[in-house]
C-alpha cells in the first residue's frame, strides 16, 4: 500500500462532490418529493371532503323529498277537508233554500186560500142577498138590511 | 497470458499496479524527472508527492457521472408523475432519506446528501469490478499506457481519502455539538468513572487510550473494509482470468466461475457501498449526539 497525494486528491474531490450534491442535487429532488407529498395529501383531503359533501347533499335531498311529500299530503288532506266542508255547506244551503221556497209557497198558498175565501165570501153574500130577496119576495131596503147582512157575512 | 508461474505472477502484479505519476528519486536512471512509474518499485520510490492517475481519473469520472445523472433528474424534478429516470432517482433518494432518518437522530442538512454521494459513488467505483479485468487495461496498453487499475476502490488511497474526510467531519461535528470541553471529556472521562476525584484522575489516561483507539478505529476500519473486500474480489477475478490461458476446458470452467463470482459480486459491491454509507451516518450521529 503506497500512500501518496491521491489521498489528498480523493479527499478534495469527495468534499467537492458532496458540496455539489448538497447544493444542486438533493434539495430539488427533496423539494419535488415534498411537493408531491403535499399534493397527494391535499388530493386525498379533497376527495374525502367531496365524499362528505356528497353524503350531505344526498341526506339533504332525501330530507327535502320527505318534507315535500309531507307537504303534499297535508295539502291534499286540507283540500279534501275543504271539499267536504264545501259539500256540507252546499247541502245546508240547499236545505235552507228548499225550506225558504217551501215557506214562500205555503205563504202564497195561504194567500191564495184567503183570497179565494174572500171572493167566496163576497159571492156568498151576493148569493145570500139574492136568495133572501127572492125568498122574501119583497122589496127590502138594501141600506136597512146592510148591517144585518154584514154581520151574517162576518160570521161565515 | 500463459499459465507459467513467473508470467502468472507478472500478470497479477501488472493488474494490481496503479498508473502512478511522480518525480523519480535520486539514484534512479531518470532521477529528478517527472513521469509515470514503470514498476511498483518506481511508484514506491516517488514518495508521497505522486499521484495514482488511473484511480483519480476513474474516481472523478464516476463521481461526475453520478452528479451529472442525478443533476439531470434534479433539474427536471416536478411534483407531477415522474418519468423513468426521475422515478429511479427518487427511489434512491427516498431510500437514502429513510436510512438517514432511521440512523441519524439530529437535524443536519449535510448528512443526507453526503450519504447519497457516498452510496452512489462507492457503488459506481465498486461496479468497475464487474467489467472483465482485461478490457480496459488492454485498451490502455494499445494506447501506450503501461498500467491501469480500473477499480478505484481497490486503491487504499481512494478508500482512505473517503474515510479520512468522513473522520474530519466526525471531529468537526463532535467539537461543534459538544464543544472542545465536551469532546475532550468524552475522550477522557469514559467509559471508566468514579466518584472519588483521585481515582477519576487515575482513570483519565486509561480512558483516553481506550477512546482514542475507538476513535481512530472508525476511519481505519471504514476504509479497510471497503478496500479489503474490493481488493479480494478483484484478485479473484484476476485469478479466474488466469484460467483463460490454460486449456479449453479450464477456460470454459473459468468462464463459468467468472459468471458466478460476478453475480455474487453484485451483492458485495452494493452491500459494501451501503455499509460505508450507513457507518458514515452512524459515526456522524454519534458525533452529533450529546451524552447524558
Amino acid at each position: 500500500m503506497n500512500f501518496n497525494a491521491t489521498l489528498i486528491g480523493q479527499s478534495i474531490t469527495f468534499l467537492v462532490f458532496v458540496w455539489f450534491c448538497m447544493k444542486f442535487v438533493w434539495p430539488p429532488i427533496m423539494a419535488a418529493l415534498e411537493e408531491r407529498k403535499a399534493k397527494i395529501v391535499a388530493g386525498l383531503a379533497a376527495a374525502d371532503r367531496g365524499k362528505h359533501e356528497q353524503e350531505l347533499a344526498q341526506k339533504k335531498a332525501a330530507e327535502t323529498l320527505h318534507q315535500v311529500k309531507q307537504q303534499a299530503a297535508e295539502i291534499i288532506a286540507r283540500a279534501e277537508k275543504r271539499a267536504a266542508e264545501i259539500v256540507e255547506a252546499a247541502k245546508g244551503d240547499a236545505v235552507e233554500e228548499g225550506n225558504r221556497l217551501k215557506a214562500a209557497a205555503q205563504a202564497e198558498i195561504e194567500q191564495e186560500v184567503n183570497r179565494a175565501r174572500e171572493s167566496l165570501r163576497g159571492q156568498v153574500v151576493e148569493l145570500a142577498t139574492a136568495g133572501a130577496g127572492r125568498i122574501l119576495k119583497r122589496e127590502l131596503d138594501a141600506t136597512a138590511n146592510d148591517e144585518l147582512i154584514k154581520d151574517l157575512v162576518a160570521r161565515i | 497470458m500463459s499459465a507459467a508461474p513467473e508470467t502468472s505472477a507478472l500478470y497479477i502484479k501488472h493488474h494490481l499496479t496503479n498508473l502512478t505519476f511522480g518525480q523519480f528519486p535520486a539514484g534512479h536512471e531518470h532521477a529528478g524527472h517527472w513521469g509515470f512509474a514503470h514498476s511498483v518499485q518506481d511508484a514506491a520510490g516517488f514518495g508521497f508527492w505522486s499521484i495514482n492517475v488511473d484511480s483519480m481519473l476513474f474516481s472523478i469520472g464516476l463521481g461526475v457521472l453520478f452528479l451529472w445523472l442525478f443533476r439531470m433528474a434534479a433539474k427536471t424534478a416536478t411534483a407531477d408523475a415522474p418519468g423513468g429516470w426521475q422515478n429511479f432517482v427518487e427511489w434512491v433518494v427516498e431510500f437514502i432519506d429513510d436510512s438517514v432518518r432511521g440512523s441519524f437522530s439530529g437535524k443536519n442538512a449535510l448528512v443526507a446528501p453526503l450519504a447519497l454521494t457516498i452510496f452512489i459513488w462507492v457503488f459506481l467505483m465498486n461496479f468497475m469490478d464487474l467489467l472483465p479485468v482485461d478490457w480496459l487495461p488492454w485498451l490502455a496498453g494499445v494506447l501506450g499506457v503501461g498500467h491501469l487499475k480500473v477499480v478505484p476502490s481497490t486503491d487504499p488511497n481512494i478508500t482512505f481519502g473517503l474515510s479520512l474526510s468522513v473522520f474530519v467531519l466526525v471531529l468537526y461535528y463532535s467539537v461543534k455539538m459538544k464543544g472542545v470541553g465536551g469532546f475532550v471529556g468524552e475522550l477522557t472521562l469514559m467509559p471508566f468513572q468514579a466518584k472519588n476525584k483521585v481515582v477519576q484522575t487515575l482513570f483519565i489516561p486509561i480512558n483516553f487510550l481506550l477512546e482514542s483507539v475507538t476513535l481512530i478505529a472508525k476511519p481505519v476500519s471504514l476504509s479497510l473494509r471497503l478496500f479489503g473486500n474490493m481488493y479480494a474480489g478483484e484478485m479473484i477475478f484476476i485469478l479466474i482470468a488466469l484460467m483463460y490461458g490454460g486449456s479449453m476446458a479450464l477456460g470454459a470452467f473459468g468462464g463459468l466461475l467468472q459468471l458466478g463470482w460476478a453475480i455474487f459480486h453484485i451483492l458485495i459491491i452494493t452491500l459494501q457501498a451501503f455499509i460505508f454509507m450507513t457507518l458514515t451516518i452512524v459515526y456522524l450521529d454519534m458525533a452529533s449526539q450529546e451524552h447524558h
